[in-house]
């Protein structure tokens, strides 16, 4: 009994360990933190898409850098938009529409560059570190991030339950139009 | 022509004799100024109708008896499938129709069966403008004066189009979507001004109200909501009634450092002008951010309602509906001016159905309250002490930074958002749609950076006592009191309309355009369009003669968000807390943007 009980809080201690697990400051090295998107299927000549850069990894399986996005979410005013993933005059960010991708390299290209339509650009007014840490946030509120990583509490008045808790809601490559751009304008 | 000429007459003559009945019989009823509301002409012109913003017509075709046979005669669809807040317009035989963002103005023939499109004119907008629309990419309407047609355009442009071919005769741009400020409101025209004003009272905007010349837009005069006298266009004519109003620069000194350059104090809802005193009215939206904690002090001089000189825009009296204002307070509410016997004092007053669940009724001369009684649950307020002015607030709901306050009722939106309610001569009510929601608040510390939101606040709404959201209620202004209410599912988001006939119109969130009995309230009618209803209907002569009804139907709005926007409902706080309170409005109704014109077989 007790033998599996210290397994047990082994076993945990390990897995927090990795959760928490980080580069404290990214690597200057592998800068061109700039993400690499291609938002089409469609390749002319055939082929794939290059490859991620592979820092999703890093972000969203990680609890501090997605505590700190939620904490820069607020702080920026994505919540001003997007409210806690529901959405206002931005679009929910919690389901599973995507304009331009749910993939976190396409989330994090999104806030570099805004959107045409009504999604300013943050490029130059965070470090790219935050706007990864960000992006990982975005990722959580659909429950796309580890379970461990997200965050199990809410500070503020109960918007939704915390993120680790809410369904996962899959990511679709970018392209998908929402219902409300369905009709013609 | 003649045919229109005639039944013109008739409703001229019934519309005399019921007002000789009704006069004879009790006291006298209340009655906007002739001036400000001139005789029937079988157009609608300008949104409100008129200057007294009665939003009632003379005509009686379509009437308590005649109006159950009342079926579409013609259908158009705005292209736009966002939240149709606008009002059709008519003039002379065409009828002007304006959609939400992009906002293409349509001018349609009435003379021609279906009536086809003359033009339409673009004014193609900045894409951008949407993610600082607060509330869905709305615009309360276009208006006509002498050959124009003038609009504003959600980046803040005004607009001034040839009535008759549609052509750009002048285009200007007045504020700067970098900084949250957009355009949404219905411009009015004094004779050679059309006075419009800013929106974006949720992004740190510093609201103003401009007067522009109509041939050119050039900017005659331009009076600032917040900020130093000199700004803010008072000088020596300002004579507020109550002492809290008297000083210098309170636009400045009732803000903290500077606050009052993103205090807010918008200008985006409906103005009003008496041609006897000169005078134009119109209210200032909330302080910005909504979290109080963050602006001690009064805020001058928003969450109020002005009167300025017409010319020159010099303020006159200036009475504050929230000073400090707490919940999201705008009192951008239509102002109806209407003479009335007051307790046997003959009083020119205007009448408004406020945000804060209070009907005032406030003398125009001189900006006293003269009474404000509720018309919605209130738990955050008691009520207004009238030799003070001042709002008396209950302390347990005040905000305190980061504890969330429960069963604040009304709500952000208020007990009555922008819909205007409409006022009948012949039964001297005021018809308000409204809602009926409570909220739980929590203010949370925010920073201005422009072009984001600047709010600070978290919040989540829902049903008010009774389980319903809306309510229809017919209003008397002297007794204030509800003569009759009718309870809605959905808060009600649409204007009202009344008419000779006896009837007042009125659409809700999950599609029904009703008609019913001005005196008891018993729906006569009513007829299921495409989607929700938000928008203000309207009532003409057509070519042929006959009366018709015009409305926009197309669900969206802060209150429709969640449909025309696709927002997610297990966010409580999401469109600052309305979707809470709207959850069940996916399966109700959906998008839409269709134009309805009824009229009787
Ligand atoms: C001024 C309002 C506003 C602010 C502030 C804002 N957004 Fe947006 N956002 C929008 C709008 C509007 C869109 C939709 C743009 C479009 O369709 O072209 C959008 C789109 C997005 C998308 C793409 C959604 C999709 O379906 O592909 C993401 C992700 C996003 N925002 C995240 C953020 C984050 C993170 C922040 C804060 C750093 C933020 N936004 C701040 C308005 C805003």
């Amino acid at each position: 009994m007790k033998r599996i009980a210290i397994v047990m809080v082994l076993a945990l201690g390990i897995s927090a360990c990795e959760r928490e697990d980080r580069e404290t400051r990214p690597d200057p090295a592998v800068s061109g933190m700039e993400p690499k998107v291609t938002l089409s299927s469609i390749i002319p000549g055939g082929g794939s898409p290059p490859p991620p850069s592979g820092l999703a990894g890093q972000y969203e399986g990680n609890a501090y850098h997605v505590s700190q996005g939620k904490k820069y979410y607020t702080w920026f005013n994505c919540n001003g938009c997007h409210a806690n993933g529901g959405g206002d005059s931005g679009p929910p960010l919690m389901d599973d529409t995507w304009i331009y991708g749910g993939d976190l390299e396409e989330i994090v290209s999104t806030i570099y560059e805004g959107r045409p339509n009504g999604m300013p650009s943050f490029r130059g007014k965070l470090t790219d570190e935050q706007i990864w840490q960000i992006a990982a946030f975005v990722r959580s509120l659909g429950n796309n991030v580890p379970s461990d990583a997200a965050s199990g509490r809410n500070d503020d008045l109960n918007p939704h339950p915390p993120e680790g808790q809410l369904e996962s809601q899959p990511p679709i490559d970018g392209g998908t139009a929402p219902p409300s751009g369905q009709m013609p304008q | 022509m003649s045919a229109r000429k005639f039944v013109y007459a008739v409703c001229v003559l019934l519309c005399v004799l019921l007002c000789a009945v009704t006069s004879s019989v009790a006291q006298q009823l209340p009655a906007p100024p002739p001036s400000a509301a001139p005789s029937e002409n079988g157009e609608w012109t300008m949104p409100a109708k008129n200057y007294a913003n009665t939003r009632f017509s003379d005509l009686a075709e379509i009437n308590v008896d005649t109006v159950g046979a009342l079926k579409v005669a013609w259908t158009f669809s705005t292209g736009v499938n966002r939240g149709q807040e606008s009002s059709p317009l008519v003039v002379g035989t065409t009828m002007y129709v304006l959609a939400p963002y992009p906002q293409t103005l349509y001018a349609l023939d009435l003379t021609q069966p279906g009536a086809p499109t003359r033009w339409q004119y673009e004014p193609k907008p900045d894409a951008s403008a949407q993610g600082v629309a607060c509330c869905d990419v709305v615009n309360r309407g276009p208006t006509f004066s002498a050959g124009k047609i003038f609009f504003t355009t959600l980046d803040a442009q005004t607009v001034a189009v040839d009535a008759e071919t549609g052509a750009e005769l002048w285009k200007v741009k007045l504020g700067d979507i970098a900084k949250g400020e957009t355009m949404t409101m219905a411009p009015l025209v004094v004779r050679d001004k059309v006075y419009v004003g800013i929106s974006g009272g949720e992004y740190g905007v510093r609201g103003w109200l401009q007067a522009l010349d109509v041939d050119s837009g050039k900017t005659i005069w331009k009076a600032y909501s917040t900020g130093p006298d000199a700004e803010v266009l008072i000088g020596d004519d300002f004579k507020p009634y109550y002492a809290t109003e008297k000083g210098k620069d309170l636009g400045v000194s009732t803000w903290p450092p500077n606050g009052w350059e993103q205090g807010g104090g918008t200008v985006w809802g409906w103005l009003s002008y008496d041609p006897d005193l000169n005078l134009i009215y119109y209210g200032t939206g909330n302080p910005g951010p909504w979290n109080p904690n963050q602006r001690p002090g009064d805020n001058k001089w928003t969450a109020g309602i002005f009167a300025r000189d017409a010319d020159t825009g010099a303020a006159r009296w200036f009475y504050q509906i929230a000073p400090h204002d707490l919940h999201d307070w705008d009192a951008i509410n239509e102002l109806v001016l209407l003479d009335l016997d007051w307790h046997g004092e003959q009083r020119k007053v205007l009448v408004q159905p406020g945000r804060t669940g209070l009907v005032y009724v406030i003398d125009r001369v001189t900006g006293e309250v003269l009474s404000a009684e509720p018309f919605h649950v209130l738990t955050a307020i008691t009520g207004v002490d009238l030799s003070t002015g001042q709002l008396q607030l209950v302390p347990e709901k005040m905000p305190v930074e980061n504890r969330v306050i429960r069963d604040i009722c009304p709500t952000a939106p208020g007990a009555k958002d922008w819909n205007p309610s409409a006022f009948s001569p012949v039964t001297g009510l005021l018809y308000i749609p409204h809602n009926n929601l409570c909220m739980d608040w929590e203010s949370v510390t925010t920073s201005y950076i422009a072009g984001t939101p600047f709010v600070g606040a978290e919040v989540r709404m829902f049903a008010g006592p009774g389980g319903h959201r809306g309510e229809f209620s017919a209003w008397d202004i002297i007794a204030g009191k509800e003569r009759w209410t009718i309870n809605e599912r959905f808060p009600l988001w649409s204007a009202a309309m009344a008419t000779a006939g006896g009837l007042v119109f009125y659409g809700t969130m999950d599609g029904w355009f009703k008609a019913v009995n001005a005196e008891s309230g018993a729906v006569l009618w009513q007829f299921k369009v495409d989607s929700g209803i938000i928008g203000q209907p309207t009532t003409f002569l057509g070519p042929d003669g006959k009366q018709y009804i015009a409305v926009l139907a197309g669900v969206g709005g802060w209150a429709g968000a969640i449909v025309s926007n696709d927002l997610d409902p297990r966010d409580a706080t999401a469109a600052k807390g309305f979707v809470n309170a709207m959850q069940d409005l996916k399966g109700a109704t959906t998008k839409g943007g269709t134009l309805y014109v009824f009229g009787l077989p």
